[in-house]
């Protein structure tokens, strides 16, 4: 950062081109015929959104009975970024060598993992990212560790299947990837698989439940059942780290895959 | 389709022959595969065409539960319909709706006829099959006439939208409003798993998931709205569906009943990205191309799903591989080339350089394989970042390569891809842009050529190499039980690094081999283009 730039906040606005400005842009649709009367709708939407004042650029009609509207405007609203909570990473970011190094030292056989992409979702994108040892972002990817076994399963894999795989190789962890995100269903997906997995298996002995994907929302594995969600951008690295943290490094029940969850 | 003029690509016409030769010599045996076995859902979709339809209250279709007491009784070997219509003959029920409902609490006994018998009761199955065969003729006829006399799509590509709702009854005024809006082809997609249930639900539905499910009725009622918005707006819109999954030549069957008139059906998909049993899936697949091509359908391939998994550009030459393969078992089934709508996709990273140009490349080179199928081109949804103002130019640039290829069938992108299902606006913006580039830039056909021996034509050419090599790694490929190369080529992982054994994968349970006897009216008739 440049030292002539103050540093930002804590009380901020939108920024158009000018500091302070507040500008932001909006467009939505409203059921209304196009006419003046919607345009005065859409107009006081945006006041009721804190637009002031705002500037009505477009509006189109949507067939009869609908009107589209793009909106620009002044909101009065200010941030206070010192209210804003931000979920840190709760694992230290290590190499692939130190990876390999803590999994062979501490656990003494190989970390196995299982992914796979559920439901009707064939986008193995993400799940090949992490996985493949092409990997993502320059980083290879968990193919790549000696010191892990990689089961990928592949595109729309059936949460039973899913389950019994992780069984029939002594999972310690299960990364599962959503992409397709229409009607929830990477959600209902995710809850389907993780109620699947407690049932299968004792309390404790449940692999580490992991899932991955661009629409999944920070801090909302406990409401997913699961115990960690990454979002867009997550890399191999940050997910091998992760594993590591939590089904390698020590803490107070040696076990694994014993009680800490 | 139109006047081509010479060289567009300047492929070597000995390489393009020597990529079909190929592509028959993998397909070959796979054919043969296929008609030395039967499936429980080719049984089913014949007793559907000879007019057996509805549940139990438990939404078990009837043909499914006469399907599996004939092969608790004596076997499918010989296909369902000999014992089926020897049991009728013999008095077991009076007509096929009771007799699999009495099948089904296991109080009726088939046997397997022999002589005079046997030929009665093989008669008496043609001519009860036969009937649903000519209904499927009729609705071909229908379409026919309907197309003269509304009109047809003004221009091509023909445009294709998509609907979701999960409830039929909202789909429709959804498919009714897209059509007003300018879409010619409307795709009502499944529900989320249908395509793994070994049954074809019943009735309208209204509980789909992410889709809604294909239903026999479902068919009827979407069919019967878009005729009417057809005749409102002057040009036949027409109605697409899914012919994939365990219940593929079932879903075939309802959708040439039933006047669809495009349906996905792709030879590969379900080995690949759903795990259904490949020979499952070559046997269903064949039938139901069979019907597909009686019924006048034009059927869609899957491409564009390699490259959702792959790099589109390491892997382009695969697609073409599979609209090779794609082509040749379509044209074993009977198909047309203006059946074939070949997929292909805009999927290449636009962070690599020249990206457009090879998306021209690979986009003009499935057009000069293909001269005279539709080619279906998919919008762009891995490069979908959620940053929805750069997916619409991303939208722009496929809808460019869309006009500047002379591509058949163009499915709209949204810009809103990989972040909601398409809201009115998006549907709205996203027709605006394809007006756009067709109105601006559609004559591009005519001016574009590419330089000799420049970047297009070069990397047209090295597609078409690689295409090549790898049916040539195909058809050497061998495996242990000495299936054919094309089974051992899936089962090693040749495809989207997806390693698919002929021995695993959901449905291979309900596939038979036929014994000497078998007999199946719908394939005689199809095969013979028979009509009694």
């Amino acid at each position: 950062m440049s030292t002539e730039t103050p540093a930002p906040g804590p009380i901020v606005r939108p920024y158009g081109d000018t500091t302070g400005d507040g500008m932001v842009q909006v467009s939505f649709t409203l059921p209304l015929p196009h006419d003046k009367r919607a345009e005065g709708a859409a107009l006081q939407l945006a006041a009721k959104m804190g637009m002031s004042p705002a500037l009505l650029v477009h509006a189109k009609a949507m067939g009869p009975h609908f009107t589209f509207f793009v909106v620009y405007g002044s909101v009065t609203h200010l941030v206070d970024v010192r209210d804003v909570q931000v979920v840190e990473r709760e694992f230290p970011l290590l190499g692939s060598a130190e990876v390999n190094q803590a999994i062979r030292s501490r656990l003494g056989r190989k970390l196995v993992v299982v992914g796979a992409c559920i439901g009707t979702d064939a986008h193995t994108v993400g799940i090949d990212a992490i996985l493949n040892i092409k990997g993502f972002a320059g980083e290879k990817g968990l193919e790549y560790y000696r010191e892990m076994k990689v089961v990928n399963l592949g595109a729309q894999v059936l949460v039973p299947d899913l389950v019994a795989s992780a069984r029939e190789v002594g999972a310690d962890a299960v990364l599962v990837s959503q992409v397709v995100t229409q009607k929830d269903a990477h959600i209902h997906n995710t809850t389907t698989m993780s109620a699947a997995f407690r049932e299968a298996f004792p309390a404790g002995e449940v692999p580490l439940l992991v899932v991955g994907g661009p629409r999944f929302e920070e801090g909302s594995a406990a409401t997913l059942g699961v115990d960690r969600v990454f979002g867009r951008g997550t890399t191999p690295g940050e997910v091998a780290s992760y594993l590591v943290h939590e089904l390698v490094t020590p803490r107070t029940a040696p076990e694994p895959r014993g009680e800490q969850r | 389709m139109s006047s081509r003029r010479p060289a567009l690509l300047d492929l070597d016409p000995a390489v393009v022959r020597r990529a079909r030769t190929l592509a028959r010599k993998a397909g070959k045996p796979v054919v043969d595969l296929a008609r030395a076995h039967t499936t429980v859902s080719v049984e089913r979709a014949t007793l559907r065409l000879a007019g057996l339809s509805g549940a139990d209250h438990d939404g078990t279709p009837w043909v499914n539960h006469l399907v599996d007491a004939v092969r608790d009784g004596v076997g499918l070997e010989h296909g369902v319909t000999t014992p089926v219509w020897d049991a009728l003959r013999r008095g077991e029920a009076p007509d096929l709706l009771t007799l699999a409902q009495k099948a089904s609490s296991g109080s009726a006994s088939f046997r397997l006829p022999e002589k005079r018998d046997l030929t009665t009761s093989r008669k008496a199955a043609r001519s009860a099959v036969a009937k649903g065969i000519r209904t499927v003729d009729a609705q071909r006829r229908a379409r026919e006439r309907m197309v003269a006399k509304v009109g047809d799509a003004p221009r091509t590509p023909w445009i294709y939208l998509i609907v979701a709702t999960g409830d039929i009854h909202e789909d429709i005024p959804q498919a009714q409003a897209a059509a007003r809006e300018g879409a010619d082809v409307i795709a009502v997609i499944r529900s989320t798993g249908q395509s793994l249930l070994d049954f074809v639900p019943e009735g309208a539905t209204r509980e789909g998931y992410a889709g809604t499910y294909a239903t026999q009725e479902n068919f009827r009622l979407m069919r019967a709205a878009l005729d009417e918005t057809s005749r409102e707006l002057g040009r036949y819109v027409r109605l697409t569906n899914y012919a994939s999954g365990l219940c593929m030549p079932e879903i075939a069957a309802l959708a040439g009943l039933e006047r669809l008139d495009m349906m996905l059906n792709d030879s590969m998909y379900g080995i690949l990205f759903r795990d259904i049993n490949p020979i499952r899936t070559f046997v269903d697949q064949r039938f139901s191309r069979q019907v597909h091509a009686r019924a006048g359908i034009i059927i869609n391939t899957g491409e564009d799903n390699y490259l959702t998994t792959a790099d589109a550009v390491e892997a382009a030459h695969t697609v073409t591989v599979s609209q090779l393969l794609n082509e040749y078992f379509a044209k074993e089934a009977g198909l047309e080339d203006w059946q074939l709508g070949l997929g292909h996709a805009f999927e290449i990273n636009p962070e690599v350089p020249d990206s457009f140009r090879l998306e021209l490349a690979h986009a003009l080179l499935a057009r000069q394989l293909f001269p005279d199928a539709p080619l279906k081109w998919m919008p762009p949804t891995k490069h979908m970042t959620g940053d929805v103002f750069r997916g619409y130019l991303l939208d722009g640039f496929f809808n460019l390569v869309g006009a500047m290829t002379g591509q058949g069938i163009l499915l709209v992108g949204m810009m809103t891809e990989a972040v909601v299902t398409p809201w009115l606006s998006d549907r709205d913006l996203a027709l605006q842009n394809v007006r756009y580039v067709m109105d601006a830039a559609g004559g591009l056909t005519e001016d574009f050529h590419p330089p000799r021996d420049g970047l297009i034509q070069t990397r047209a050419r090295q597609v078409l190499g690689e295409s090549v090599d790898l049916l040539e790694t195909i058809v050497a490929d061998t495996d242990t039980a000495g299936d054919p190369p094309l089974l051992a080529a899936i089962a090693d992982g040749t495809f989207g690094a997806m390693k698919r054994p002929p021995t695993k994968g959901k449905g291979l349970d309900g596939v038979v081999v036929k014994a000497d006897g078998y007999d199946n009216p719908a394939t005689a008739l199809l095969e013979e283009g028979a009509t009694r």
